[in-house]
């Protein structure tokens, strides 16, 4: 018994050693459920951009803690609560769902720390509820889409129906494609998520509307099941799909062959012409034997940013304001080319087409068909007060 | 709105009711009979999916993998109850939430360790992938026919199996008083491994079925437990009559809900609050039905006498 005792006393003592890193960032992600897949794609790239950089930020050692949000708000911000005042961390970035960031973002930027968003990108945050503490790697929600209606409007689609699950984001995509596209929308469908996994009824509904093009948004494993759903019920043929955050290099292994031919729009493919993509995307194979996402791209250069940033300051994390400032500088080269940061913290980017093609092995990849959008910026940066 | 959807979208809800019935129908079996309350009925689900994906993948067939994965989900209903379950019967219903709670860790985690985080897919023969014309110009997926088919054959089995043979007989009278069966020298403990193995089999059919369609994944059968003990709480806990009826009813609720109410919210409603009422309140309607069936029969639309 006191072997026992002894052995949980020193266990505790081991854990609560002091974490020796000199610079703390928390790491709030879906690590568990049916989309720990993103999770984990965001954590293997953003420690691989902390390999590149040799483990350290300015001379000084640098820890990356990695939190479950379980793809729920109100964990997502116990998790973010416990990294900013248990683990007294300098600078908060990650999160995947925008319902989970909404939910967060107060905690950090209240505490007067950064929160650097990997993913997220909610229309809140980019309009009047935009704040300096806060930052974007990403996009906003509304971007890619937006994006998506262009490339409709290139193509001829007349009518178009949108199917997208009923949360923060969701809402954002179909204003996005409704922002651009010049045709008439015809039917909208708004789904339970994350639970609803089948559309069989949405989808009667949009054989009956006839449509020209179907939009949807269904980003994690709901992408495989609209897809294959699509394909089954022999809308294929009739009514083709166009996507936002529903074919990446995550769900491309189960869609297989039911995702050639749909068309979908991105910031990031995997072949971007550029020295640091390049660079990326081969190590990535090499280390974890697959492809990248665009959250492990983004959460790559969320690393390499906040590097950046450290360069400027030396090191130096408690004057926010000159971490800020180096912040806003964008000192550092994105893995999706160069960019641009707007009054509101959200990139200035250029959007993407991407197909899914067959390469010389048989292999299914993304592949960049166009450019829609040269420096696109989102539509609510001028409900942002903040000037710099 | 015209009568081609409708026709299209009650083929959808009868899909759904059926799949719900398989699922609703082994847990009603085991808390009626065994009055074992069993969340971790929904791993058997998932588990089933999975013993499908890995056996059409052995086999490169669906049909021989399900026939495959059919005893092997039967068999390892009947093993979790015999180390796992036989020692709760006589604690009370909490011990059992709590005791198949860990469960559905149990075997979420199993599955991570044996076929990994991403999920699994579930290729169709050429013949299941196509689509049949059920109207000129309407397709619909064959599929979704074949669950349809099947899930009423599997019930008209166990209405089969209930009613007319010796087991059924016993599981019946199991039900109605379980002293007295033990009395007249039946072995009850059987009996149980037998029903749960049932319950099992069902319910990794339900997932076989659903697998094509859903995908293969950690923790699927979680969200469909929800909507199995809503069936089994509105059609009687016990009654596979019951059961029967109330899957058929939320599937066809929330199928047609899902399509009718948006359009006539429209009619009352601006646009905007239309399109904001419309899925939320689509997807309490099920609950709501619950609700006013527990309202006016407490005891669910077929409740079991005794």
């Amino acid at each position: 018994m006191r072997k026992v005792l002894l052995g949980c006393v020193s266990m505790l003592a081991l854990t609560a050693l002091p974490a020796t890193a000199q610079v703390k960032i928390g790491f709030v992600t879906t690590l568990s459920g049916p989309t720990a897949t993103i999770g984990n794609d965001m954590k293997a790239s953003a420690d691989l951009a902390l390999e590149h950089l040799g483990g350290k930020m300015a001379g000084k050692t640098v820890q990356i803690i990695y939190e479950d949000d379980q793809q729920k708000p109100e964990v997502g911000k116990q998790k973010t609560d416990k990294l900013i005042e248990q683990d007294k961390v300098d600078i908060v970035t990650g999160y995947i769902w925008s319902n989970v960031l909404l939910a967060s973002y107060k905690s950090v930027v209240d505490a007067d720390k950064i929160l650097i968003s990997a993913n997220a990108g909610p229309s809140q945050l980019a309009g009047d509820q935009c704040n300096e503490n806060f930052f974007a790697a990403s996009w906003q929600n509304d971007q890619t889409p937006m994006a998506m209606g262009e490339a409709l409007n290139q193509k001829g689609v007349k009518t178009l129906y949108i199917m997208s699950p009923n949360y923060a984001a969701g809402r954002d995509m179909a204003a996005g494609v409704k922002a651009t596209f010049k045709g008439q929308v015809v039917g909208e469908d708004y789904t339970k998520w994350p639970d609803q996994l089948d559309f069989s009824a949405e989808l009667s509904k949009v054989r009956a509307a006839k449509p020209d093009a179907l939009f949807v948004f269904y980003p994690g494993p709901a992408g495989v099941q609209i897809l294959v759903q699509h394909v089954q019920s022999g809308l294929k043929g009739q009514v083709p799909l166009y996507t936002a955050y529903t074919i990446d290099s995550l769900s491309l292994p189960l869609q297989k062959e039911a995702a050639m031919g749909v068309l979908g729009a991105q910031e990031w493919v995997n072949d971007l012409p550029n020295a640091e993509n390049a660079k990326f995307v081969g190590e990535f194979k090499k280390k974890y034997g697959k492809h990248p996402s665009f959250y492990g791209a983004q959460s790559y250069d969320t690393v390499m940013w906040i590097a950046s940033a450290l360069e400027a300051t030396k090191g130096e994390t408690k004057n926010l304001k000159a971490l800020r400032d180096s912040l806003r500088k964008l000192n550092y080269k994105s893995v999706r080319g160069p960019y641009k940061l707007g009054n509101n913290h959200f990139p200035i980017q250029n959007f993407y087409l991407q197909d899914v093609v067959k390469d010389a092995d048989g292999q299914l990849v993304l592949k960049t068909v166009s450019t829609v959008y040269t420096n696109h910026q989102d539509l609510h940066a001028a409900k942002c007060s903040m000037k710099w | 709105m015209n009568w081609i959807l409708i026709l299209e979208q009650a083929l959808n809800g009868l899909q759904l009711g059926l799949l719900l019935f398989l699922l609703a129908a082994g847990l009603t079996l085991v808390f009626g009979i065994m009055d074992l309350v069993n969340l971790a009925h929904g791993s058997l689900y998932m588990m089933g999916a999975y013993f499908c994906a890995t056996f059409t993948g052995w086999t490169d067939n669906f049909v021989l993998g399900v026939l495959l994965a059919l005893p092997a989900t039967m068999l390892l209903g009947m093993a979790t109850e015999m180390i796992a379950l036989r020692k709760l019967y006589s604690r009370d219903h909490l011990d059992h939430v709590l005791a198949t709670f860990g469960l559905i860790l149990f075997f979420n985690e199993l599955v991570r360790l044996v076929w990994g985080a991403p999920g699994l897919d579930i290729p169709l023969p050429p013949f299941l992938q196509t689509s049949i014309q059920i109207a000129p110009g309407v397709p619909y997926p064959t599929y979704r026919i074949a669950v349809i088919g099947a899930s009423l054959a599997c019930a008209v089995g166990l209405y089969w199996l209930v009613v007319k043979t010796r087991i059924g007989m016993l599981i019946r009278a199991g039900a109605s008083n379980r002293e007295m069966v033990g009395a007249l020298g039946i072995d009850i403990k059987l009996l149980y491994t037998l029903v749960f193995g049932l319950g099992a089999a069902m319910a990794g059919f339900a997932g076989m079925m659903a697998a094509p369609i859903l995908t293969v994944q950690i923790g699927m059968g979680d969200n469909v437990l929800i909507l199995a003990f809503v069936v089994i709480v509105i059609g009687g806990i016990g009654s596979i009559r019951g059961a029967f009826v109330s899957a058929l009813l939320v599937g066809m609720i929330d199928t047609l809900g899902r399509t009718l109410l948006p359009a006539l919210l429209n009619m009352i409603l601006p646009p905007v609050a239309a399109s904001t009422a419309a899925p939320a309140l689509a997807s309490m309607l099920i609950y709501l039905l619950m609700a006013v069936v527990l309202f006016f029969k407490p005891e669910g639309l077929f409740a079991p006498r005794g």
